[in-house]
């Protein structure tokens, strides 16, 4: 009897789901270890590879779609898409525009990074910040000249080149250039926590996606892939969800590796 | 590509370059090239019967015609391109999926939720389940039509500006012989104005070479997005890694940019030569007096 049941649940579920369109999620595929584009040309990264995995607990066909950082909130809005995952932090202003699932990601630290550890990073210092991002809203209020660019690599790319005296971003992004640049870049000043923790962006007006996208991200935390999933992706270090979704660091998390 | 390029990391000199070069990326990279010469060749001559149509309605003296030319060329030409793609695709394309949600879809339902637009499956374009082919193609198409219009609104006046430097005295004489005016416009005043706009023409058509980097705000990824992003240093996480490569990648497009301006630099002169013989201009007096 209950073979005949789950029998007949995986029917109406397969049923369904042949039906129902496939949901286009956005990202921007050149924020690294967020989202990238990798050698085969694809999109790749942490968001790519939980938004794989909740299409996979809520029993959705997921389809990836690259959209420009600038244009990517117009065209949620108006149904080009469904989602967003592209390292979107959750913010107040944000939330005014389209809703967010519960965080993927826990509220990580933005951190400044120079060609030395004493640069000026207050007032009359110039610091580079990726265009309508939370870090270019922090650096226009803390008092140094926000110069922004439309893509997060530029805005390195300006601190080495003199453009910039700072530059100021998630520190998970920043972490690989400064490791690798064999001592041209530093970090500079204390981790600043900004947002709470990235979200997948969907429209307001779709509840029924995000309330699905919750429960498998909800699932996620419980059984820590999503927490295997951090440690897959991101440098030592990195924060980790707690069991009741906080941010705890790696001996407080509970992970567990994700089958590829 | 090829087989030894299982392990880049292993890799190094011209092995390493020759995998690099023919990496997936960089595949799409070559491609993009492609898809900027599409959208020239298919943009190019609708924009310039956009503006065809505009300069023939601003000089209409059907006043509601003219109206249109006159509003067309100035408002479009008034607005920021990078303002004008960010809004009129989306525009459009509301618009397009609106109509047909009227046709498709429960008219109770709004279309407008909140600051959200929604319509029913049924009335998306392109429809959710397509390949992405096709979302692709329905792109390139708003592009296009995107394009089109900002660039005939320039090309309207282009065209307004060489049918009025038509020496009028050839007018008069058409309208002495007892021509109507369509056979004046048809016979006098477009074969003679070509030779006065091709200069702007072809300024626009540089600038229209030039404008593709806003493609990929429609999504489209270009030749330029493609520098930017192959060109982007490269951390350890990636198969090729390498510090900041831009220069070189901006160095390749600047030569591809170079060669598509000596080619239409050398075709745009052949036309302005065909053009002037036999006209009342200063190169067409010349070709005469040399001939003779």
């Amino acid at each position: 009897m209950k073979k005949l049941m789950l029998a007949a649940a995986t029917l109406a579920l397969t049923a369904g789901m042949g039906l129902a369109a496939p949901v286009r999620i956005a990202s921007e595929g050149a924020y690294p270890p967020y989202n990238l584009v990798n050698d085969a040309g694809e999109l790749d990264g942490f968001d790519i590879a939980v938004g794989n995995e909740i299409c996979k607990r809520a029993e959705l066909e997921c389809v990836w779609v690259k959209n420009d950082w600038d244009s990517i909130l117009p065209n949620l809005k108006s149904s080009n898409y469904d989602a967003i995952m592209a390292g979107m932090s959750i913010t107040d202003e944000r939330k005014a525009e389209i809703d967010f699932t519960q965080n993927y990601f826990p509220p990580a630290a933005s951190a400044y990074a120079a060609l030395s550890a004493d640069a000026n990073i207050g007032e009359g210092a110039v610091v580079a910040a990726q265009t309508a991002t939370i870090q270019a809203g922090h650096v226009a209020e803390s008092g140094a000249t926000l110069l922004e660019f439309a893509t997060p690599d530029e805005t390195v790319a300006a601190v080495r080149n003199g453009e910039a005296e700072a530059v100021f971003a998630d520190k998970d992004f920043l972490e690989p250039a400064v490791n690798e640049s064999n001592g041209e870049l530093a970090w500079v000043g204390e981790d600043v926590p900004l947002g709470g923790g990235i979200g997948v962006g969907v429209r307001q007006s779709d509840t029924e996606l995000r309330d699905k996208m919750n429960a498998a991200l909800t699932a996620m935390k419980e059984d820590g892939t999503l927490n295997g999933l951090i440690e897959k992706w991101f440098a030592e270090g990195a924060v980790y969800f707690g069991p009741n979704g906080e941010a705890v660091d790696k001996a407080g998390a509970k992970i567990t590796a994700v089958a590829e | 590509m090829f087989e030894y390029c299982a392990d880049p990391k292993s890799l190094e000199g011209l092995t390493w370059l020759s995998c690099y070069l023919t990496s997936g990326t960089h595949m799409q990279f070559y491609a993009s090239f492609g898809t900027v010469l599409l959208l020239l060749a298919i943009t190019a001559p609708i924009a310039l019967l956009f503006g065809f149509g505009g300069a023939l309605a601003a000089r209409s003296h059907v006043a509601p015609l003219r109206w249109f030319g006159k509003i067309y060329t100035s408002m479009v030409r008034g607005v920021p391109d990078i303002v004008f793609f960010m809004f009129v695709p989306i525009a459009l394309d509301q618009l397009f999926e609106y109509l047909r949600s009227r046709v498709y879809c429960d008219t109770s339902v709004p279309v407008r939720q909140g600051s959200d637009f929604v319509v029913c499956a049924a009335a998306k374009l392109p429809r959710a389940t397509s390949p992405e082919w096709v979302h692709d193609s329905y792109g390139m198409f708003l592009a296009v039509l995107a394009f089109s219009v900002v660039f005939g609104a320039f090309a309207a006046n282009v065209l307004y500006g060489a049918m009025n430097s038509v020496p009028r005295a050839q007018l008069e004489t058409a309208e002495a012989y007892g021509m109507t005016r369509r056979q004046m416009n048809r016979r006098i005043l477009i074969p003679q104005m070509w030779v006065y706009a091709v200069p702007g023409l072809s300024n626009l058509w540089m600038i229209l070479i030039k404008a593709t980097p806003l493609l990929f705000l429609l999504g489209i990824e270009d030749i330029v997005y493609w520098a930017r992003q192959l060109g982007a240093s490269k951390t350890q996480a990636f198969a090729y890694p390498h510090p900041d490569w831009r220069l070189y990648y901006f160095l390749a497009i600047l030569i591809f940019y170079l060669l598509m301006t000596a080619i239409s630099e050398r075709v745009l002169r052949r036309i302005s030569r065909r053009l002037s013989l036999g006209q009342a201009t200063m190169a067409g007096e010349a070709m005469r007096k040399a001939g003779a």
